[in-house]
């Protein structure tokens, strides 16, 4: 793959105003698919759930899900959207082999919310709403595996299987207005926009929204113009940025490349450019033209969908607390200054915490065990903090056997690896391994004399003064206990038996 | 309003996976000439007036089915019509470009 | 040929009830006549003896053990092969689909089975049931049994020459735009195309999903009523059905009365265009229908002139969506070109070997109705007229209850007579497809032969949309007069076809 020629971002931006467009792909949770009563389920055995209609088989007939109408009728209201009052499915008429039926039942021009907006905040603080087109239901296509090529990939494969068990899955589509004016913070913006979405429908309950797992898909639109000019530039289509961080990453890179080629006087041509996570850069796909003939129509076998007033205030009723204002909350319960909520939140950490939270733990010890030491083991094992296999409950756990000082910042780490080997909980681990810190005195103050032993000058020391001294001492003694004396203890008893004698 | 020519009816064919010989290209474009000019008299219809379309000739909406799960295919059923067919999965020959 | 096989199929059905006749004996009486036959009328593309027979014997003996069996149970009936079965292939008339056995029956197929009624074999039809002759088959035409050399009408020549050559007492047939009524008006037989949605369409191989219903074919108003109450009802399984029930047919063809009822004859079917011998038959049955004492009333319908080209823009367009499922990779056919074809070569070859000259005709002409830039000019604007012809149907009913017409503008023509000529073709349906533009039922009833030919003439009504049981009241009304007059049924009018050792 050649190399694209990069511009500096920061010249990028004085050269050019940025314009993105994002458009999302929600994965509905539904027990069924959109169309059929087939599961919805990942992982089974290939095509064991399908169906006649999900294989489009000739004969097969859809028919609507409702929990899928509603949920897309939720989100669209969480966004603010416009509920339509009357709206049709519509065909999208295109040959692929992962699309049974070669059309796609999908949305037109009477998509199910329309005109919403979105409030995002960035970590730098600054605060972007984002404009809303509109939010349509649609199905999801199924999964070709590309066999006989070096990479797995689509170039030099001899041939393709097809697996049809999410063909049909529910898709809500997302789609942005231009978003003009981010600037150099384009690409956090598009990352937050995504953050806000997976919170939403999260928060509804209606997706999984785990990006890894395909919930959530982003496909990002960037073009670049000259400042003060109208005309908007050529723009790309990014597709296949699976996670927050790609996200970013590519449309940085976007502004980039586009940026070094339209200063060299070369067009940019309008494609859908895909996101390599491995080189961090796109390459060029399919050239898109937007006379990409759809030959979209009204979809006949379906009637129309017309939600009642009802069903929507029911719905609506239903909402749970935005995103900005359920921060605001947790940040104020917490007590956390900005710059230690804005950490939590852009370390996608506000779940845990407030798991944690819920299950006893002091908020700042939750967000201490949680942005340090479990931060730094999910980034030593590659992994995101998200990932790693332990609950709130757990931590809560841990932080209060520190608090009741039964275990030390030391022990509490090495219990929390086990944790995370699976051995149980906190408390379990720590009665199975015996690792209470040792809170007898009288152990303490034998080691302490032990010490003092070899090192008779010390108490002097402290008595001058000099509380350096102590440290050889505790040092000792902890090693001594292998680690399962209070440090803080142990200086108390040193001092006191300095002041004693 | 294209006039339909030779290239239209290949590009038509293409738009619909059809491959065409060049003895069909010349016998269709005819063909549709003709039926493209009856037809095209549904606008004669609609000359002057504000009518609007009607999609589903009875009228109804929503029309639902319950989020449970109901008796799918087995994978053998499935795959019992295909052509080609390898590891439960159906088997085609190599795409040419990705989507 | 067995007196049995000529009896209308509600006689049969007594005879079944009360143990004088046993289906397994009434089932070989059909089959029999089929292999003395059908050699000729080629009205079947698959039968299986075995299987029909196993059915009409498990019948027997559940009727002989006392079990309450449906009022149908032990008819034999055939289908048109655009209805799925699980134990018979399903061809749609293409060799697209050559062999394909489906993993699923349609509804209507399974309402029969549950019924007990055996199974005789699948019928013949033109390719995808595009055309009103049956030339269009991939696998040889059907013929007339009134005249070998004549079309028996389309798309559904098999199952109206398989009733009219007594190889099925009845059959179902599938109507588009006259794909039932034109073949029963060439062939002196009864089809019924209900009202939208009141038959399922799940497991019909879609033409135009906006257009098709599914309906009974048989030589007799009742025998047709009997099948409809059969195969009607709300499908959860077709989202387009309709809710409820509309009531029974059977006893609306009993009725026998139509007195005080305003008949509406449509001012644009008939007259110029119209064969002079069906004009005179369809005086004289007007005449009748007066005589019985119904009130004739002439109303006009301006836009039927334009129901032609909006139904060559409607089916077309759909019909473009329904086929690209034909694709090669899960059913059907597969025609891979020499060298490494891409999926695209191997669906282009496919195409273009599996389907027939009508068939890619109407697909690139759908593609075209649709296409960006097209749209609004022809499939928007058809989509607009037919609202007027709804409107047109809207006013003609105010005035009457039921409408008539000739069926169709001339007799059977000459197999090849007009094959090189699509327009012409498609002027048979200029009477029927009115119809399944707005939805509404209708039905064609013979009316006797034509003084130029001895061929037969048939008769439509028309009703309001789930006004089905107005058709088999007048219908059967009207068919009874003219078998008092003649003093026998139209069928018996056929001559007797060869039989063949």
């Amino acid at each position: 793959m050649a190399k694209d020629e990069l511009m500096n971002y920061e010249k990028a931006l004085e050269m050019f105003e940025v314009v993105i467009g994002l458009e999302v792909h929600v994965e509905l949770n539904t027990k069924t698919k959109m169309f059929c009563g087939c599961r919805n389920e990942f992982g089974d055995e290939p095509n064991t759930n399908v169906c006649p209609i999900c294989i489009a088989l000739p004969g097969a007939l859809p028919a609507v899900n409702r929990t899928a109408v509603e949920s897309s009728i939720s989100i669209g209201l969480a966004l603010g959207c416009e509920i339509a009052p009357n709206g049709r499915f519509a065909r999208k008429n295109y040959f692929y082999p992962d699309l049974a039926k070669n059309f796609q039942t999908s949305q037109y021009d009477e998509p199910i919310a329309f005109d919403g907006e979105l409030t995002v905040e960035l970590p730098s603080g600054s605060v972007h709403t984002v404009q809303i087109e509109r939010a349509h239901m649609e199905e999801d296509a199924g999964k070709l595996t590309h066999i006989g090529g070096s990479t797995g990939r689509i170039q030099g494969a001899e041939y393709s299987l097809v697996d049809y068990n999410r063909a049909g899955v529910p898709l809500v589509e997302i789609v942005t207005r231009p978003v003009y004016g981010a600037g150099a913070e384009a690409p956090e913006l598009a990352a937050a926009y995504v953050r806000s979405i997976r919170e939403i429908v999260k928060g509804l309950g209606v997706s999984d929204a785990r990006m890894e797992r395909g919930n959530v898909r982003c496909d990002a639109n960037v073009s670049l113009r000259p400042h003060g000019q109208e005309k908007l530039g050529t723009r790309t289509e990014t597709k296949n940025v699976n996670s927050l961080r790609s996200i970013e990453r590519a449309v940085r890179y976007e502004i980039q490349r586009q940026a070094a080629l339209l200063a060299k006087g070369t067009a940019i041509v309008q494609e859908t450019r895909h996101w390599h996570e491995d080189k961090g850069a796109t390459s060029a796909g399919r050239p898109k033209s937007d006379a990409d003939d759809y030959r979209y129509f009204p979809e006949p076998d379906l009637v129309p969908v017309q939600p009642s007033k009802e069903l929507i205030e029911s719905l609506r009723a239903k909402l749970p607390e935005k995103p900005a204002d359920r921060r605001k909350r947790v940040q104020a319960e917490w007590g956390f200054a900005d710059l230690e909520f804005r950490d939590v939140v852009n370390a996608d950490l506000l779940d845990q915490i407030e798991e944690t939270v819920k299950a006893g733990a002091k908020p700042q010890a939750a967000r201490k065990w949680w942005t340090g030491e479990l931060a730094r083991i999910a980034n030593s094992q590659d992994k995101d903090v998200t990932e790693l296999e332990i609950s709130g409950a757990h931590v809560a756990e841990l932080t209060q056997l520190v608090d009741a000082g039964k275990l030390n910042d030391r022990l509490a780490r090495e219990v929390l690896t086990y944790v995370l080997n699976g051995e149980g909980s906190p408390a379990q681990i720590v009665a199975a391994r015996g690792l209470e810190v040792v809170s007898d005195d009288g152990a303490l103050i034998a080691a302490i004399d032990a010490a003092l032993a070899k090192q008779p000058d010390v108490l002097d020391a402290i008595r001058e003064g000099r509380m350096q001294a102590a440290g050889a001492v505790i040092g000792a003694v902890m090693q001594a206990m292998k680690g399962s004396a209070d440090a803080g203890r142990v200086r108390e008893l040193l001092i006191e038996k300095a002041n004693a004698s | 309003m294209s006039e339909i020519t030779p290239d239209l009816v290949r590009h038509l064919a293409g738009l619909s996976r059809i491959l065409v010989t060049d003895e069909e290209v010349e016998r269709f474009t005819e063909q549709l000439s003709l039926i493209v000019d009856s037809v095209a008299k549904v606008n004669e219809a609609l000359s002057g007036l504000d009518v609007p379309a009607t999609s589903h000739p009875i009228p109804m909406a929503n029309v639902f089915r319950e989020d449970i799960v109901e008796p799918s295919l087995t994978q053998e059923q499935a795959l019992s019509g295909a052509p080609d067919s390898g590891e439960g999965r159906f088997r085609v020959a190599a795409i040419l470009d990705e989507e | 040929m067995s007196e049995l096989i000529r009896k209308n199929a509600s006689e049969l059905v007594e005879l079944l009830k009360s143990g004088q006749v046993s289906s397994v004996e009434l089932t070989q009486a059909h089959l029999d006549r089929s292999a003395a036959v059908d050699q000729d009328v080629h009205s079947y593309l698959h039968q299986n003896p075995e299987t029909a027979l196993a059915a009409a014997a498990d019948i027997d003996r559940r009727r002989a053990a006392g079990e309450q069996l449906h009022e149908l149970a032990g008819l034999p009936i055939a289908v048109k092969d655009n209805l799925t079965t699980t134990d018979a292939p399903t061809t749609s008339g293409s060799k697209i689909l050559e062999g394909w056995v489906p993993p699923y029956d349609s509804t209507v197929v399974k309402k029969i089975r549950a019924a007990g009624l055996p199974i005789l074999g699948k019928t013949n039809l033109d390719e995808f049931a595009m055309g009103s002759s049956t030339e269009f088959s991939a696998f040889g035409p059907s013929r007339n049994p009134w005249d070998l050399t004549r079309i028996p009408g389309g798309s559904g020549g098999g199952s109206s020459s398989v009733v009219a050559s007594f190889q099925a007492p009845v059959a179902i047939g599938s109507d588009t735009g006259g794909s039932i009524r034109f073949p029963a008006s060439v062939t002196g037989t009864v089809g019924n195309k209900p009202t939208y949605g009141a038959v399922s369409r799940y497991g019909l191989i879609a033409l135009a999903s906006s257009l098709d219903q599914v309906g009974p074919v048989s030589r007799n108003v009742l025998d047709s009523a009997l099948i409809q109450d059969l195969i009607a009802g709300h499908d959860p399984h077709d989202s387009t059905s309709l809710p409820e029930s509309l009531g029974s047919m059977a006893d609306a063809a009993r009725k026998l009365d139509v007195k005080g009822m305003r008949i509406g004859v449509i001012k644009e079917l008939m007259g110029e265009g119209f064969q002079p011998g069906v004009m005179n038959r369809f005086k004289e049955s007007i005449a009748l229908l007066e005589q019985a004492g119904a009130e004739i009333v002439e109303v006009s319908c301006p836009n039927f002139e334009y129901a032609i080209a909006a139904y060559y823009l409607i089916l077309p367009a759909e019909a473009s969506s329904n086929l690209a499922k034909f694709d090669s990779v899960r059913f059907g056919l597969r025609v891979a070109p020499e060298g490494n074809p891409t999926i695209e070569r191997v669906m282009a070859a496919t195409r273009e070997a599996g389907f027939g000259p009508e068939v890619k005709r109407r697909i690139i002409l759908g593609t075209y109705a649709l296409s960006s830039g097209s749209y609004e000019h022809f499939y928007g604007a058809a989509l607009k007229v037919r609202t007027l012809i709804q409107r047109d149907f809207a006013a003609a009913f105010e005035k009457a209850d039921v409408l008539i017409s000739p069926t169709a503008p001339t007799t059977a023509f000459k197999i090849g007579e007009k094959l090189e000529d699509p327009l012409a073709m498609y002027l048979n349906d200029i009477a029927t497809i009115p119809a399944n533009l707005a939805g509404i039922p209708g039905m064609s009833i013979p009316i006797g032969l034509a003084d130029e030919d001895q061929l037969p003439v048939g008769l439509q009504l028309l009703a309001p949309a789930r006004a089905d049981a107005r058709l088999y009241q007048v219908g059967a009304a009207l068919e009874k007069m003219h078998e008092d007059v003649w003093g026998k049924r139209m069928i018996d009018f056929a001559p007797e076809l060869e039989v063949r050792g």
